[in-house]
């Protein structure tokens, strides 16, 4: 007990934990419909891309540098919709051109000038170290955004995750849909950067996602699920982080990890672990009764 | 069964010619979409039997030509099977809740869906025969049953007009015999309806009227005008032969030299 309440006593750990616990729990509400969505991989991309931003803003305005980097990603994503979308190149192919070419200018910058902001390393694994006030407030307001709009948009939403060509045939505009899904995609990316860390936010996008998955065949009970063992992966892995004297945003993750791999091996009934997208699998093949 | 298209139109498209990427898949198209038709696409593989229907769902614009539509026509489509992830984690009920607001055309609406909206929903699956498998997730439900679900999602909307894309590939016989009933009474109840099919024998010989198409429509009528031997060489690029079963024309592969000809 003394182990749990002693870094209370601390008022950066309290921040801490609660930026985690907070963090945990829009990446994993979030994260449902990225992964049902196969998207996966663009929170890995949206992430590196906001670190260019992050970088190249704070060059010319260094107190914007926030709502800077959030612009860029916020660009980035809708970029990423527009390519994939209007070319012949796949969601993957324009996500690894965009965002791997804005990580790249980020860490260019980052060498040839030096960061005013956080450091490049806590930039790149998340730190718990000098949360600010304002942080806090702007990760509480982004939690509370994406909340309303997932309320509000929630059929929609469902419709467009599940069946994007009839949601648009039967009047939902799924264009509209995803270019505001990306933009508070961008935004929980953005709020979450200081405590995960660039290279890590992909991973509480996904995990908790595919837990809840595997736990659970209902929509509504796997985003409950998802935002559950972000909050949960938040907070423990805060005081792991603390005990271990490392990266506030690797034990995020590999506690994360280590309840995917638990799931995974003890409730994760093979069909579960196949709809979570863990398995290879073959559809069925029609047995169409073609007459030529 | 009428349903060859004598009522007020629906849809009309007038020398449409459309495609992707600039190429094109369907050219001069000129087709009409009645109160009362009830109609099949015909074709083989990359014909552009989809394309016509994407057209007249207006997923696909025309590169050229016109379309017109009703004004506030309701729409509904079902997607073939394939479409899909089966393992997304939804009920058979909430998959088809979920294309009522949009319907409705309200901007939000709750998560939840109103004791009113679960009672119509339920009533829809009452009707296609599998309300007993309502709260199962949608993995759980045979080749057939998933059609009936993707039938009652479009039902659920009351369209005035029922678009399907191959709606008997990869179901069995009986499921074939119980779905083309289905859409018969639906149409007996003022739903006009549009599909495509593979399917010469098993589905296009039992509907009121066809389109057979290769990049064009090559012929447009009933069953007794379109199945003959020179309009599916012309469809199809091989000679068939028809032959006539108690009133119904059935279409067999032709091996030999000559092709066997149906009378006119």
């Amino acid at each position: 007990m003394e182990a749990i309440l002693e870094p209370l006593g601390y008022s950066f750990f309290l921040k801490g934990l609660l930026v985690a616990g907070l963090s945990g729990a829009l990446l994993g509400f979030i994260g449902v419909f990225i992964v049902l969505r196969g998207m996966s991989y663009i929170g890995h991309g949206l992430s590196h891309s906001i670190f260019g931003g992050f970088a190249a803003v704070q060059l010319f305005a260094a107190q914007f540098y926030i709502l800077g980097a959030g612009l860029w990603g916020i660009a980035s994503a809708l970029a990423i919709n527009s390519v994939s979308k209007r070319s012949r190149l796949g969601a993957d192919a324009a996500i690894g051109v965009i965002t791997t070419a804005s990580f790249a200018l980020g860490v260019a910058l980052f060498a040839r000038f030096g960061s005013s902001g956080p450091s490049f390393e806590n930039a790149l694994f998340g730190s718990i170290l000098g949360i600010s006030t304002e942080q806090i407030v702007g990760l509480a307001v982004v939690s509370l955004l994406a909340v309303g709009f997932v309320f509000l948009r929630y059929r929609a939403l469902l419709f467009s995750t599940f069946d994007p060509e009839v949601a648009d045939v039967s009047g939902v505009r799924v264009g509209r849909i995803e270019a505001q899904l990306m933009i508070v995609l961008s935004l929980s990316i953005l709020a979450t950067l200081t405590v995960i860390g660039v290279t890590l936010v992909a991973a509480m996008l996904v995990i908790p996602a595919v837990v809840a998955r595997m736990l659970t065949d209902s929509f509504g009970r796997m985003l409950a699920w998802s935002t559950a063992v972000g909050i949960f992966s938040g907070l423990v892995g805060m005081y792991v982080s603390y005990y271990a004297e490392v990266p506030s945003g690797t034990m995020i993750v590999l506690v994360g990890a280590a309840i995917f791999l638990i799931v995974f091996a003890f409730a994760g009934s093979s069909r579960r672990r196949k709809s979570a997208g863990l398995d290879s699998h073959v559809e069925p093949v029609p047995a169409a009764t073609v007459v030529r | 069964m009428t349903g060859t298209g004598v009522g007020p139109e629906l849809i009309r498209l007038t020398g449409v010619d459309a495609g992707y990427d600039h190429q094109v898949v369907l050219h001069d198209v000129n087709v009409h979409v009645h109160e009362d038709q009830f109609t099949g696409i015909v074709g083989p593989s990359g014909s552009g039997k989809t394309t016509l229907l994407r057209l007249l769902l207006g997923i696909v614009k025309p590169m050229s030509g016109s379309i017109d539509q009703r004004p506030n026509l309701r729409t509904a489509y079902v997607p073939q099977l394939e479409t899909v992830n089966w393992d997304f984690p939804i009920t058979v009920v909430e998959c088809v809740l979920m294309s009522g607001s949009s319907a409705q055309g309200r901007r939000f609406s709750t998560p939840w869906a109103s004791a009113r909206e679960k009672s119509a929903a339920m009533l829809v699956l009452e009707r296609l025969g599998i309300a007993q498998f309502a709260d199962r997730q949608i993995r759980q439900l045979s080749g057939g049953q998933q059609q009936r679900m993707f039938l009652a999602r479009a039902l659920y909307r009351q369209p005035q007009l029922l678009l399907l894309d191959e709606p008997t590939s990869g179901v069995d016989v009986s499921t074939r015999h119980d779905v083309l009933h289905l859409l018969a009474d639906l149409h007996e109840d003022g739903v006009a309806i549009v599909l495509t099919t593979h399917d010469l024998n098993g589905m296009a010989a039992h509907l009121p009227h066809l389109i057979c198409v290769n990049h064009r429509v090559i012929a447009d009528g009933t069953p007794q005008d379109v199945i003959r031997p020179e309009v599916l060489e012309q469809t199809y690029g091989a000679r068939m032969e028809v032959l006539e079963h108690l009133g119904m024309r059935v279409v067999v592969d032709d091996h030999r030299e000559q092709p066997s000809r149906v009378e006119a």
